[in-house]
């Protein structure tokens, strides 16, 4: 995860300036979730799937030392490859060694937050390799060097104008050119790139301990053309990925499908088990799998925090959140952004963004009411600002929050205390310092009523 | 249906207090009206959740063992907030968890409601003999809505006021961007979603805009009043106090 160049306060700042950004965000997340709404309330045992959904989270999560040894074994039992990497270097330096010892001088890559978080691209062009996403979205993040603003919706943040723009520099695409003329270009310049390729790069949306199964859902095809053309898969998934059982999918794939882009199915689901058995026509000569802690296993010793890894990455969260819509993905500084990303970020960082990210909600709770795992990211919000309140920069305001609650603990004083405001209320209204003049930029100060209720009720 | 309580507490919530004794005076003639002769325990300030929220659960926690010892007495406390009462439900058990106060947390939290929540769902009276002849659109506070799931009963109570014209908003679901310390660490997306929530209730025919908390009240009126705009923000309790 690259670290971020302002706080969420500057950026924020900057992109609620910006009505075609929020416009263009808007126009996406509205649509997916309204579309999520009609998918989910067609599906009459729709809760019944996001309770079995947790409760075999919470069960794989408990056990998964145990899943992950028996994936392990699947997966080589199968004839595949299976490498454990600590953290984002490892992991990145782990698909570098498998690229050159297949000899790769180009890479396909379809989209995966896991190689964007430990920044797979990058180790792959310091090494002479040249990665190409071909995801449609992907592709335009990286040919207009930009980062994902969105889980599933990475350009989310473009204008067609921009994309066509782009199009024209990279593709030589006419400017005036519509949608349909720029796809068509992507996907030539793309079919190259799978056919080029010496290595296939994936994530995985699921991993199945069971069978040693390694599941995409996608609907552009671009997934299952760099999994079955170049001679080597390589499969890289963050440890939380693993179900149990083959099964499990039946409970997963509709709450993943319907959660995030509001498809009753995606397009195509891929399940992949080892690379091609003899009498097989299809599949990689060569697979292998990445297992990526990078901070992980610390999350999910942390009694506060673990349920974060029952996330699904469906984004259903992000396209209900009134602070992402405003503040747009680049905002959080991450590769993950909205109500989970605020969450995700200093969990498996171990602080990076603690500060800023969890005070980045209104706390409305709208995230926790469409998560597929109900997910209870309000409450990791505030367990994180306990975290950020134990902080150094905090420790005026840890003060003035002893000095609060001491006050609001003794009743005269707090009776003494709203006589004292009445008298002082005057001057801060004119002048307002701190928070208040952080509140009186755009909104007016509420007035104190001339006498407390505590004090007509003693009367 | 619970049993009808005998001795009600009002938790009259720090924000009523200090800023519009008027909705506890309210809140206390519903409850009048209804039959039931509320109680203001002496000693009662604030929940803690300004504290929690800044990311201060030890701080909470003191103002949380206050707010158990005070109200505990009581068969029901009954607040003119969605919030506070999330407070209370949601995160005493938290704060004040591996303590004793958990379990009589836990127990005071279970007969603590917010006022239209307890109107409907525990005496089950959804007329209060009310009038209020304006039209209204509610703003259901996310707390309301999502914690307490008591939307429709804020709702349900204000079909019943008399000469009342409910008006719908477009977006009835969406946050105003108050938030608490949200509101002041990121004031720029804060406003923006009180002007989105704003421009909502101005493409109605409202006269005036009722929440069940102050918090979002003062917010949007906070608003309201720098755009110079002539729209009344009253709280429910006030609403059903009148008559």
């Amino acid at each position: 995860m690259s670290p971020s160049a302002v706080g969420f306060r500057e950026a924020s700042a900057r992109a609620v300036l910006d009505p075609a950004l929020r416009e263009a965000i808007r126009r996406v997340t509205d649509n997916l979730a309204v579309r999520r709404v009609q998918v989910t309330a067609e599906l009459p045992h729709f809760d019944v799937l996001r309770d079995r959904a947790k409760r075999i989270k919470e069960h794989t999560l408990a056990n998964l030392d145990r899943y992950l040894e028996q994936l392990e074994a699947a997966v080589r039992a199968r004839g595949g490859h299976v490498h454990w990497a600590r953290d984002a270097e490892e992991a990145a330096a782990c698909v570098v060694r498998i690229c050159r010892e297949a000899g790769a001088r180009r890479v396909a890559k379809s989209k995966s937050m896991v190689t964007e978080e430990v920044e797979l691209n990058r180790a792959l062009r310091e090494a002479g390799i040249e990665p190409v996403e071909t995801d449609l979205g992907e592709f335009v993040v990286q040919i207009s060097g930009d980062r994902p603003s969105h889980l599933i919706a990475p350009i989310i943040h473009k204008r067609r104008e921009d994309v066509a723009e782009l199009f024209r520099r990279h593709l030589g695409t006419p400017a005036d050119a519509p949608v349909p003329v720029l796809t068509a270009a992507a996907r030539a310049h793309l079919r190259q790139a799978f056919l080029q390729a010496d290595v296939g790069i994936t994530g995985a949306n699921f991993l199945v301990a069971e069978t040693g199964t390694v599941v995409l859902v996608e609907n552009e095809g671009n997934a299952r053309m760099v999994t079955s053309l170049p001679r080597v898969h390589v499969a890289v998934a963050g440890i939380e990925k693993v179900l149990p059982r083959l099964a499990d999918l039946a409970v997963f794939l509709p709450l993943l499908v319907r959660s995030a882009t509001g498809q009753r199915l995606s397009a195509y689901v891929s399940l992949l088990t080892g690379p091609r058995g003899p009498g097989e026509r299809d599949g990689p000569d060569v697979f292998h799998l990445v297992l990526v802690d990078n901070g992980r296993s610390r999350v999910l010793a942390d009694p506060e925090l673990r349920e974060a890894l029952e996330c699904v990455r469906c984004s259903a969260c992000l396209n209900v959140c009134p602070v992402y819509e405003r503040a747009g993905g680049h905002a959080y500084g991450s590769v993950y952004s909205g109500p989970i990303g605020a969450v995700l970020t200093p969990a498996l960082t171990g602080g990076r963004g603690l500060v800023d990210l969890p005070f980045a909600s209104s706390l409305c709770g709208a995230c926790r009411d469409v998560c597929p795992l109900r997910i209870d990211i309000p409450r990791m919000l505030v367990a994180l600002r306990a975290r950020a309140g134990q902080t150094a920069e905090a420790r005026w305001e840890r003060r003035a929050a002893r000095v609060a609650a001491w006050l609001l603990c003794r009743p005269r004083l707090y009776r003494w205390a709203s006589v004292a405001a009445r008298v002082l209320e005057p001057v801060v209204r004119r002048v307002p310092v701190g928070a208040l003049r952080r509140w009186a930029r755009g909104r007016d100060l509420p007035r104190l009523s001339p006498t407390p209720f505590h004090r007509a009720a003693r009367r | 249906m619970p049993d009808r309580p005998h001795r009600v507490a009002v938790f009259v919530t720090c924000l009523v207090d200090q800023f519009a004794p008027s909705v506890a005076r309210g809140t206390l003639q519903v409850l009048e009206r209804v039959g039931l002769r509320a109680e203001v325990p002496g000693g009662q300030a604030c929940c803690g959740q300004p504290l929690l929220n800044d990311g201060f659960p030890d701080q909470a926690a003191r103002l949380a063992r206050r707010w158990v010892e005070t109200f505990e007495p009581f068969d029901a406390v009954v607040a003119p907030s969605g919030s506070c009462v999330a407070t209370v439900r949601e995160f005493y058990p938290r704060v004040l968890a591996g303590s004793p106060w958990e379990g009589r947390a836990r127990a005071v939290a279970q007969r603590t409601y917010e006022l239209s929540e307890f109107l409907v769902r525990v005496l089950g009276v959804e007329d209060v003999g009310a009038r209020f002849p304006h039209r209204v659109a509610l703003h259901a506070s996310c707390h309301q809505l999502r914690s307490l799931g008591a939307a429709d009963c804020a709702r349900a109570v204000l079909r019943r006021v008399a000469d009342l014209e409910l008006v719908d908003l477009a977006h009835p679901e969406a946050c105003c961007g108050f938030g608490g310390v949200f509101s002041v660490k990121f004031p720029e997306v804060s406003e923006a979603m009180l002007r989105d929530k704003l421009q909502d209730a101005r493409s109605t025919t409202a006269e005036v805009l009722v929440s069940t908390d102050l918090g979002c009240l003062l917010h949007l009126a906070g608003g309201l009043n720098r755009q110079g705009v002539r729209l009344r923000c009253l709280h429910l309790a006030e609403v059903l106090g009148g008559s």
